[in-house]
C-alpha cells in the first residue's frame, strides 16, 4: 500500500473575481521509501497539492476527490484525527524558513513543542528528542538556545527539517526546500534530506521548480501544468528523455555543463504559464507547445503509456492520437 | 576561441569596454549599541578585496560565485553606486570622474527582481521613457521621436506590437515580461554595456532562456557588452563568453568559459560545479560549513580553511600547505588566457581539482574550436 494516493484530487479556489481551478484531477502515489519529485511553475497547481494533502487550505476551497494517508482520507477525517496526522502522519518543510519558523520562540522548544503537542513525551524528553534532532541535521546541540534570526538560512532549514522529522511522520512533504539557498548550502541541504530519507525510510513529496534538483533526489518524476500531471516516470528517465515538450522545455532551463546543445544557445518557451481562469481549450499546452499541430487545440489529451514505466498527455506519443480519437467517438 | 562571435569576443586587439583595477570595497561591520559609545570600531567587511577585471567589447562575461562573494557589490560599484575604497574603474580606458552623468547613460544595470525594480503606478511607457527624460533626450540619433524610441526598445525587447503595452500597468504583465520591460528601459539609452545582476533567477524556468536568448541577440546585434553576475555556473555555460569565479572578494578562476567550466583549475571552482545538480549525482561532494564571513578573511589563500586539498592531504604531499596557509597569491596565468589563484595548481594543476578529469563527459573543449 502507498503511503500517499492522491485520487483525482481537484482543488478550486473560491475569490471575488470567480472560481480558479489550481488543481484539475490529480492522480499520484508515492510507496514507502520513496521520493516522488513534482515538478512545474508558479502557479501549476503544485504548491496547492501540498497544501491540500494536509488540509491547510482556507476554508472556502473546494476540495474533491481523496488524499489516502495509509489508506485513511485525509479529507474526510475529522478536526481531532486531522490534528494527530499533522506533524505525526505526514509533515511539511516550507521554502521560507524564516516565515515557518516562530521568530520570538527558540529553536530547541519550538521543536520540543511539536514533540509534546502530540502526547509523545513530556517537557524534558521532548527537549532530549529537540537536541538528538539537531544533531541528526548537523546543527550542534548548543543551537537549540538560538533564536531563528541568529542562525543562518540553511541553518534555519535544517531546524525545518528536524521539526519535520520530530513527530516521526510517514511521509515528508518537501515544498521549495532549497530554493532560496546558496548554490553550496543548497547541495548540503539536498544530501542532509536524502540521507535522513533513507536512513528512515521516509515516503516523500518534492516539490521544486528546477527539474535538475529532482533528476538528482527523486525516484520517480511527476511534471504538472496548469492543474494537471502532464509527464510522470522514474526521474531519470523522465529528466534525460523527457516525452513531454513542456518537461523538454523545463529540462532544457536547466543544462548539464558540457551540453553542447545548449552552449551560446540558451532554450526557453514563448508566452507565459496560463492563468488558471482562462486555461486554453484543447491540450492547455498548445499556445506555447513548438510541436503543436491542428489537433492539439481541439483533443485534450489524457496520460498515455509512453514508454516502460512512463505516461505523458501529449498526442505526439506514439499511438495517442489514435487512442485519443478513438475515444472521442 | 568560444566560438559564435569571431572578431567580437575573440579578438585580443580590441580594447576593453570595462576595466577594474585593484579595486576594494568596504563595508563598515555591525556594531553594538554599547561598543559604539565606547568608540570601539565594528569589524570591517572587506567586500571586494583586490578585484582585476575586464570586459572586452562585445563579450558576455559571466562574474560567478556564492552569495556574499562580492559580485554584487562589484557589480554595483561599476555603476557608481557605491564608492570604492581603493582602485579604479575605466570605462574605455577612461576613469570615471565626478560626472557620472554621461556614463550612466552607456552603462545600464538589469536587476533581478523585475518587480521590485518597476514602479508600480508608471505604466510601461513612461517607465521605459524615463532613462530619456532623465538624460533630457528628446529626440533620437535619426530624430526619432520619444515614443518612436520608447516603441523602438520594447520592441527589440520582445514586447511585439509596443503600442499595446505603453498603458498598461508592471501588475498587468507576467514576471518574463517585465523583465522584458527592465531590459527595454535600459535599451532605450543604447548602452554599450549592460550589468545583469541574477537577471533571471527570479523567473520561471521556462521564461529563463527566452530573457537569456534576448541578451545573446542584442550582443549580437547592437554590439552590447554584457557582465552577468550569477550564483549559476549553468547558466555561464550556456551564455558567458568568459567566465570569472570569485571567492570572499577576490577572483580565484578566469578565463574562457568552456576552459574554466570544463577545465577547472581551482579547487573552489571545481567546488561550485560539483554541486550543480545532475540525474544520479546525489551523493558527489560538496564543502561543508557556511558561507565565508568577509569580516573575517582567513590568511594566505582565502580559500584554504574549505581547500579540499587541504583537508586530503595533496597541498601537503605536494610541500605547499605551508604556502596554503600563510601566503596570499594574486592570478597566475597557467593555461594560456586562464588564470588560477591557487599555490597547488600553480604546482601541478591536475592535483588541484582532484584529477582534473572533467565531471561531465561531453565532448572536450577541441570539440569547439572548429
Amino acid at each position: 500500500m502507498s503511503v500517499l494516493s492522491l485520487r483525482d484530487l481537484r482543488v478550486t479556489y473560491r475569490t471575488s473575481s470567480g472560481d480558479v481551478p489550481a488543481v484539475r484531477g490529480v492522480d499520484l502515489d508515492i510507496p514507502k521509501g520513496q521520493v516522488l519529485g513534482l515538478a512545474g511553475e508558479s502557479g501549476c497547481g503544485k504548491s496547492t497539492i501540498a497544501a491540500a494533502i494536509l488540509r491547510l487550505l482556507p476554508r472556502r476551497t473546494s476540495v474533491e476527490g481523496q488524499v489516502l494517508l495509509n489508506g485513511e482520507d485525509v479529507l474526510a477525517m475529522p478536526p481531532r484525527k486531522l490534528r494527530a496526522v499533522r506533524w505525526a502522519g505526514a509533515s511539511i518543510i516550507f521554502q521560507g524558513a524564516m516565515h515557518a519558523l516562530n521568530p520570538v520562540k527558540r529553536v530547541g522548544d519550538q521543536i520540543a513543542e511539536a514533540v509534546e503537542t502530540h502526547g509523545l513525551s513530556r517537557d524534558r524528553e521532548a527537549h532530549v528528542r529537540a537536541g538528538d534532532l539537531l544533531e541528526e541535521v548537523g546543527l550542534p546541540l548548543r543551537r537549540s538556545n538560538d533564536y531563528p534570526h541568529e542562525l543562518s538560512g540553511g541553518q534555519r532549514q535544517r531546524v525545518m527539517i528536524a521539526m519535520a522529522l520530530a513527530c516521526g511522520p510517514d511521509l515528508v512533504i518537501a515544498d521549495e526546500p532549497t530554493t532560496a539557498l546558496d548554490v553550496m548550502v543548497q547541495a548540503q541541504v539536498l544530501a542532509l534530506l536524502k540521507r535522513l530519507q533513507r536512513e528512515f525510510g521516509l515516503a516523500m513529496l518534492f516539490i521544486t521548480h528546477d527539474l535538475s534538483v529532482l533528476g538528482e533526489v527523486s525516484d520517480r518524476l511527476a511534471v504538472m501544468y496548469a492543474g494537471k500531471i502532464v509527464e510522470e516516470g522514474p526521474a531519470q528517465s523522465v529528466f534525460l528523455d523527457p516525452q513531454h515538450p513542456y518537461t523538454r522545455a523545463l529540462a532544457a532551463a536547466f543544462p548539464a555543463i558540457g551540453d553542447r546543445r545548449f552552449r551560446k544557445h540558451p532554450s526557453g518557451l514563448g508566452g507565459d504559464p496560463p492563468d488558471p481562469q482562462r486555461i486554453p481549450p484543447g491540450c492547455p499546452f498548445h499556445p506555447r507547445c513548438p510541436d503543436a499541430f491542428e489537433a492539439c487545440p481541439s483533443t485534450v489529451p489524457w496520460l498515455f503509456e509512453a514508454g516502460a514505466d512512463r505516461r505523458a498527455a501529449c498526442l505526439l506519443v506514439e499511438g495517442a492520437l489514435a487512442e485519443a480519437t478513438e475515444g472521442a467517438k | 576561441m568560444t566560438g559564435s562571435q569571431p572578431g567580437l569576443a575573440d579578438d585580443p586587439g580590441s580594447p576593453p569596454i570595462l576595466e577594474i583595477r585593484d579595486l576594494a570595497v568596504t563595508f563598515a561591520g555591525r556594531i553594538g549599541l554599547l561598543s559604539g559609545l565606547l568608540g570601539r570600531a565594528g569589524s570591517e567587511a572587506r567586500a571586494v578585496d583586490g578585484v582585476n577585471l575586464e570586459v572586452r567589447r562585445g563579450e558576455v562575461l559571466a562574474l560567478a560565485g556564492e552569495s556574499g562573494c562580492g559580485k554584487t557589490t562589484i557589480a554595483r560599484t561599476v555603476l557608481g553606486l557605491i564608492k570604492p575604497k581603493r582602485g579604479q574603474i575605466l570605462f574605455e580606458g577612461k576613469p570615471l570622474g565626478r560626472n557620472l552623468q554621461a556614463y550612466r547613460r552607456r552603462v545600464q544595470m538589469v536587476f533581478q527582481d523585475p518587480t521590485g525594480s518597476l514602479n508600480p503606478r508608471q505604466t510601461i511607457y513612461e517607465i521605459v521613457a524615463e532613462g530619456l527624460r532623465i538624460h533630457r533626450i528628446h529626440r533620437g540619433p535619426a530624430g526619432e521621436s520619444e515614443e518612436q524610441l520608447v516603441a523602438r526598445a520594447l520592441s527589440r525587447s520582445g514586447l511585439r506590437p509596443p503600442e499595446r503595452f505603453f498603458m498598461l500597468y508592471p501588475h498587468e504583465l507576467s514576471g518574463g515580461q517585465r523583465q522584458r520591460v527592465v531590459i527595454a528601459g535600459a535599451l532605450v539609452l543604447e548602452p554599450e554595456l549592460i550589468v545583469a545582476d541574477e537577471p533571471v533567477s527570479s523567473l520561471d524556468a521556462s521564461v529563463r532562456g527566452e530573457i537569456l536568448s534576448l541578451l545573446l541577440k542584442l550582443r549580437d546585434e547592437m554590439q552590447i557588452s554584457i557582465l552577468i553576475v550569477t550564483h549559476d555556473l549553468g547558466l555561464a555555460w550556456t551564455v558567458a563568453d568568459r567566465v570569472a569565479v570569485m571567492y570572499l572578494g577576490r577572483i580565484v578562476e578566469t578565463g574562457a568559459a568552456e576552459e574554466v567550466l570544463l577545465r577547472p583549475l581551482h579547487p573552489y571552482t571545481r567546488a561550485l560545479l560539483d554541486v550543480v545538480p545532475e540525474p544520479g549525482g546525489i551523493d558527489r561532494p560538496f564543502l561543508t560549513g557556511e558561507p565565508p564571513d568577509p569580516t573575517n578573511v582567513p590568511t594566505g589563500c582565502r580559500f584554504h580553511p574549505r581547500c579540499p586539498r587541504i583537508a586530503d592531504q595533496t597541498a601537503a604531499s605536494l610541500g605547499v600547505e605551508g604556502r596554503c596557509l600563510g601566503e596570499d597569491l594574486g592570478l597566475v596565468e597557467l593555461r594560456p588566457g586562464h588564470l588560477a589563484a591557487c599555490h597547488v595548481a600553480t604546482l601541478d594543476p591536475d592535483a588541484a581539482t582532484g584529477g582534473g578529469a572533467p565531471s561531465v563527459e561531453a565532448a572536450g573543449p577541441e570539440a569547439s574550436r572548429s
